[in-house]
């Protein structure tokens, strides 16, 4: 089976900075993909190399089988973009956009799919509405439904929640996971790190435009061994405790510990100390905890 | 070639010339309608450039066919820059359509307005005078080619651009030089030798005599020799186009 997205050796430079460099990733059908990383790490310009909005300057990357440069219709056509940026032509109204997306893409009559869309993402309320008197979650929404205009078997979201309310972001991750289930294959970029641990099957990480992790969700959660426990103090924290520190707010801390029955000597060492605990919750690592690892490793 | 892209594309952007036509269509035909009233007030009496033929009359294929031009070349310019500095351009780059069809429904857009634009002038101009219409093909054919050109001009310009003051520049500074000094308000036998030489490397000039051959059957130099200036200048500012488009110049990365 080809896969979804296959890049290789990818490389992007903008003047000196290497943006992408030597970038290998495949990303199989039907999966639910998370590409993480910090800003400017290279994440928006492999998708934009993905979407043909930049060229690379060397390296191939394929949707489906089909070269993004050479067959660049075919890829086009089978991959849609939710942009980063809140971007809208204000002259037209919310129908009108999918109609003319809908047109760009050889779809004529696409007003059932365009219905159901707007059903899903509940913008049938504003299918007259021009786009300029739209908040800035409808216009969120539209910009997803432009994504899913033409059914592409491959969507990438690049960080599709930035700046959404709750209630927006829980439609539409319902909607996006009913297409993975569905079969389409999803790239999804989020600052959100409890949004890809949720959703996403596999995760890489990119840093300075190299992939520096890339593994199953799982793997990534069990690569970080131990837990975690917070603690809110009456007192400062024992000087002998503060490298096991990974969060301080104030007296409440938060500490790595190897082990569950380190939690014992912990207590041992603030009993000691005559310092008293005031709350205390046992946590696992999260995706969160995992990413800071990476990063600081590189 | 993918023609349900084309056309969407070239649909959009009339549409978008329909829901700002105050801006786009009489805006255009008042300002040309300003023109007439004061020139043909100032110069009536005092000028014929054709023997027999009323100067307001001479005058109104000239407006008609600036109006074209100027048009023309606004409508692929400032949608294009518009669509880069908003960012709704990507909504395009994102879809299948070639360089090809993109060129083809700029350039064909802008040509409506511009004849859109042009008839609207020359509606208007008419009770004003009646210039005769001796040779109607010649008059469409120079008014295509002409709002083609200037269309393609405009894709060039709206890619190049990076913000509205650099367009304005490009339009104040060139297009409007051009059009000015292209014998809309005068015969360039009007004009001194020197003058007269440098109109003729200007392309807008053979447009507008051109154009106004059809109507009056007269012009300062051979039709035939305008429709090879004008074809020629068309071929070369296509394959220009084509070839910034293609690379991706300024649009992709």
């Amino acid at each position: 089976m080809l896969p979804a997205v296959d890049v290789r050796q990818v490389h992007k430079h903008f003047g000196s900075l290497r943006a992408l460099d030597g970038v290998d990733l495949k990303i199989e059908q039907g999966e639910f993909f998370g590409l993480l990383g910090p800003n400017g790490a290279g994440k928006t310009t492999l998708i934009n190399l993905l979407a043909g909005l930049s060229l690379p300057d060397g390296g191939h990357i394929s949707v489906l089988g089909n070269d993004v440069v050479n067959q660049y219709r075919d890829s086009r056509r089978l991959l849609g973009v939710v942009p980063q940026e809140l971007v809208f032509d204000p002259f037209f109204t919310v129908r009108e956009t999918l109609r003319l997306q809908s047109g760009y893409f050889g779809l004529r009559s696409n007003e059932a799919w365009i219905d159901a869309l707007m059903n899903h993402l509940d913008l049938t309320d504003k299918a007259d509405t021009n786009m300029r008197r739209l908040s800035g979650g409808m216009k969120r929404r539209v910009l997803v439904a432009q994504a899913l205009v033409h059914k592409p078997p491959v969507i990438v979201l690049d960080e599709p929640t930035a700046g959404v309310d709750v209630e927006l972001r829980q439609t539409m991750w319902r909607f996006i996971q009913q297409l993975n289930n569905d079969g389409h294959t999803v790239l999804l970029t989020t600052h959100y790190l409890e949004e890809a641990e949720a959703l996403c099957g596999r995760i890489a990480m990119l840093k300075r435009g190299q992939i520096v992790a890339l593994d199953s969700t799982k793997n990534l959660l069990n690569s970080i061994a131990g837990c975690r426990l917070r603690i809110k103090l009456t007192d400062d924290l024992p000087a002998v405790l503060l490298p096991k520190v990974i969060e301080c707010i104030g007296e409440t801390y938060l500490l790595a510990l190897p082990n569950y029955q380190a939690v014992e000597a912990v207590l041992a060492e603030l009993r000691l100390a005559g310092v008293t605990v005031q709350e205390m919750a046992l946590q696992q690592p999260d995706l969160e905890d995992v990413f800071i690892s990476v990063m600081g490793k590189q | 070639m993918a023609p349900l892209s084309f056309y969407t594309l070239f649909y959009k952007e009339m549409l978008r010339v329909r829901k700002v036509a105050f801006q786009t269509l009489l805006a255009p035909i008042l300002t040309s309608l300003l023109y007439l009233m004061v020139f043909s007030q100032v110069l009536e009496q005092h000028v014929e450039v054709y023997p027999g033929v009323r100067y307001t009359a001479f005058l109104i294929p000239g407006l008609v066919m600036m109006s074209i031009l100027q048009n023309a070349f606004a409508n692929s310019s400032s949608s294009l820059i518009q669509s880069k500095i908003t960012g709704n351009i990507v909504f395009v780059l994102l879809a299948p359509i070639g360089y090809g069809e993109f060129f083809a429904a700029y350039v064909l857009a802008s040509v409506v307005r511009g004849l859109a634009v042009g008839l609207g002038v020359y509606l208007a101009a008419l009770s004003f005078a009646l210039p005769p219409l001796h040779y109607p093909l010649w008059i469409v054919l120079f008014a295509v080619l002409g709002s083609a050109l200037l269309g393609s001009l405009g894709v060039v310009a709206g890619i190049w651009a990076e913000k509205f003051d650099q367009l304005a520049g490009f339009q104040n500074f060139i297009i409007m030089p051009l059009t000015f000094l292209s014998g809309v308000f005068y015969s360039i036998h009007s004009l001194p030798d020197f003058w007269q030489g440098l109109s003729r490397f200007n392309p807008i000039f053979y447009m507008i005599d051109g154009f106004r051959y059809g109507f009056f059957g007269v012009s300062d130099i051979s039709p035939w020799f305008s429709l090879m200036v004008v074809g020629g200048c068309l071929l070369v500012m296509t394959g220009l186009t084509l070839a910034l488009l293609r690379t991706g110049y300024k649009l992709r990365g």
